[in-house]
């Protein structure tokens, strides 16, 4: 009780010596002032809360405004390699600028071509990507926990392995009725053997002792699978879910660049194609925005399946 | 609710069980040959007993306990509990291991549940017997937490109430305090003391701490180096309940020297030889008079 005691009031003292410390040069500063001259009593409860916050989060702050600045630092360099026409070597002459990109963002959201393009693509990554995970995952988990399983699939899949995604093209275009399941197939292998190979090695890291505790309760063996070998593999099931959402971005675009009719891979090949510089830079920035959109949904799923992973 | 209602409630009271472990022996093949881990070794536990094996590292005690769990079959000889041969492991068979061993994923109050849930228990009854338990161990505030948040201590009280939550008629604790530091391995000994006088469960307890094994058990085994066999068979006197104030008493050191010069003297034989008194004669070790195997 003494203890929880003196905790309480060291915590308690903490924003008070904060409040010495000059206020951190940050956009919070002038609400702080603002706020203060209206009403005394709320305005130094506000500016109170506002530095308890600050002095709490002071590191992730930093790194958001130090992240900010980096992106701003990048885009001007952008923005003066481009308008100066810098050419050493490396020839920005035909690059668009920054200005230019965002442009043709406003024209092609306008007409509507752009957000056709995506959710094409995005509606190819899902099933694809979906697809290899209901198989991977299950065939994974299969192996791991069958030898003889592992002993049949395990030589096909690393002859296969190997082969990128981008090489299945040709023969994806033969297996295949349409070119939209040739090019969905193509996700499908890119994301395949990630997922594939991190499950099993999630299942060879399940701890052993876990395994006969579980025994020693009364586990069999469906049950020693679903509660034991299942979750202790997730860790590394997501790994290899977010390893496989990249390398099935890879293996979309370049499908989509050699065989396809639509698709954002489609759209920024075209724009070199017909000339339209600052369409390439646009479909880059959305294949990366895209990119970065599905592995957080991949990390916030994760999340959600294994919240023990993120309680401390 | 008692510890005991709350446990044995599903059970009926009174289905302690007993083991009957004779002519044990276990050996498995190496590269090069078979290797004997345990020849011939017997132990009995009578219900309701409380018995420890210690004996110096890798003297195959765990190996013994890993019989009586199921999870190895012996080469030679029987593992009997209450006179059925032990065929794989069970619920019946309750274990604690050095290592925790609770599973991650689950909150304090799952893992308790679990051995329930195998069992078929419906969810509702079997989320308030696992917040009985937890509350006669004191971690009922803990119930929603993950494993990883918890100290070394309470973790392994979590794996014991998980381990008697089935109301197992033995319970199989594998050196399950070793990992624990020394004022938490105190006060751990005296809560599984309680618990088991409370219960009245067979116990069979592998450990090295030879002040542990005297201080819970009602008999100790002590095993050889390996191929381990039982050197011998010390029964412990002491009044119960135990008091911590007893491990100074005079009858308890005596156990402690007896216990001692029967394990240094395997613990030496298991590091490679025995040592010799004269051959120390010329180095610069005064043993006081003493022989050097009683020091240590």
């Amino acid at each position: 009780m003494k203890h929880a005691v003196l905790m309480r009031s060291v915590q308690a003292s903490v924003p008070e010596a904060a409040e010495d410390l000059p206020a951190p040069a940050t956009p919070e500063t002038p609400i702080v002032v603002a706020a203060r001259s209206s009403g005394p009593s709320s305005a130094l409860l506000a500016a109170r809360w506002v530095r308890k916050w600050l002095a709490q989060h002071r590191a992730e702050v930093r790194s958001y405004v130090v992240g900010a600045i980096s992106l701003a630092l990048f885009l001007l360099a952008w923005h003066l390699l481009t308008t100066h026409r810098v050419s050493f070597h490396v020839r920005f002459t035909n690059v668009p600028t920054p200005a230019q990109v965002f442009q043709s963002l406003a024209r092609a959201i306008h007409d509507g071509t752009l957000s056709q393009h995506v959710v094409l693509s995005c509606r190819r990554i899902a099933i694809g990507f979906i697809i290899a995970a209901l198989i991977a995952v299950p065939l994974g988990l299969v192996m791991g926990r069958f030898r003889f399983a592992r002993d049949v699939i395990f030589p096909v899949s690393e002859v296969l392995r190997p082969i990128p995604a981008i090489a299945w093209v040709p023969m994806s275009i033969m297996l295949w009725p349409s070119n939209e399941e040739s090019i969905v197939f193509i996700t499908f292998i890119g994301s395949f053997f990630p997922i594939l190979l991190n499950t099993l090695h999630g299942m060879a890291s399940v701890d052993p002792v876990l395994v006969r505790a579980s025994q020693c309760l009364g586990a069999r063996e469906f049950s020693i699978f679903r509660e034991v070998y299942f979750p202790a593999s997730l860790p590394s099931i997501f790994t290899g879910l977010t390893v496989g959402m990249g390398v099935a971005w890879v293996s979309l675009i370049a499908a989509e660049m050699i065989s396809g009719q639509f698709g954002i891979g489609y759209f920024t090949w075209e724009a070199y194609s017909l000339v339209q510089y600052p369409d390439i830079a646009l479909g880059m920035i959305c294949i990366g925005v895209l990119g970065l959109g599905s592995s957080a949904i991949i990390r916030g799923i994760g999340r959600i399946v294994m919240p023990w992973k993120h309680t401390t | 609710m008692s510890l005991q209602a709350a446990i044995t409630s599903d059970n009926g009271i009174g289905t302690k069980g007993r083991i009957e472990v004779s002519h044990f022996g276990l050996s498995y093949d190496s590269a090069d040959a078979q290797v004997e881990a345990v020849t011939d070794a017997g132990i009995a536990v009578e219900p309701g007993e409380f018995v420890s094996i210690i004996g110096p590292s890798g003297c195959g005690k765990s190996t013994l306990l890993n019989a009586v769990a199921g999870f190895l079959k012996p080469t030679r000889g029987t593992v009997l509990v209450d006179d059925e041969p032990v065929d794989g492991p069970s619920a019946d068979r309750g274990m604690v291991f050095q290592q925790y061993s609770l599973f991650p994923w689950k909150t304090v109050r799952e893992n308790v549940e679990f051995g329930l849930k195998m069992k078929g228990m419906e969810r509702s009854r079997r989320e308030s017997a696992a917040r009985t338990l937890l509350g006669l161990a004191g971690l009922l505030a803990f119930e929603n937490q993950y494993p990883e948040r918890l100290s070394g201590g309470m973790k392994q009280r979590v794996g014991i109430v998980r381990a008697l939550a089935t109301g197992p008629k033995v319970l199989l604790l594998d050196e399950p305090f070793g990992a624990l530091d020394a004022q938490t391995r105190i006060i751990m000994q005296q809560i599984l003391t309680n618990m088991w006088q409370r219960l009245k469960i067979s116990v069979l307890f592998v450990t090295h701490d030879i002040d542990e094994a005297i201080f819970l058990s009602d008999r100790v085994y002590c095993m050889t180096a390996r191929p381990g066999t039982i050197k011998a068979e010390i029964k412990i006197p002491l009044p119960r309940p135990r008091q911590q104030s007893m491990m100074m008493s005079s009858e308890f050191l005596a156990l402690r020297r007896g216990l001692m010069s029967l394990i240094s003297e395997e613990s030496l034989k298991a590091m490679g030889g025995e040592v010799n008194d004269d051959a120390l004669q010329g180095l610069a070790i005064d043993t006081h008079g003493h022989k050097l195997s009683e020091i240590i």
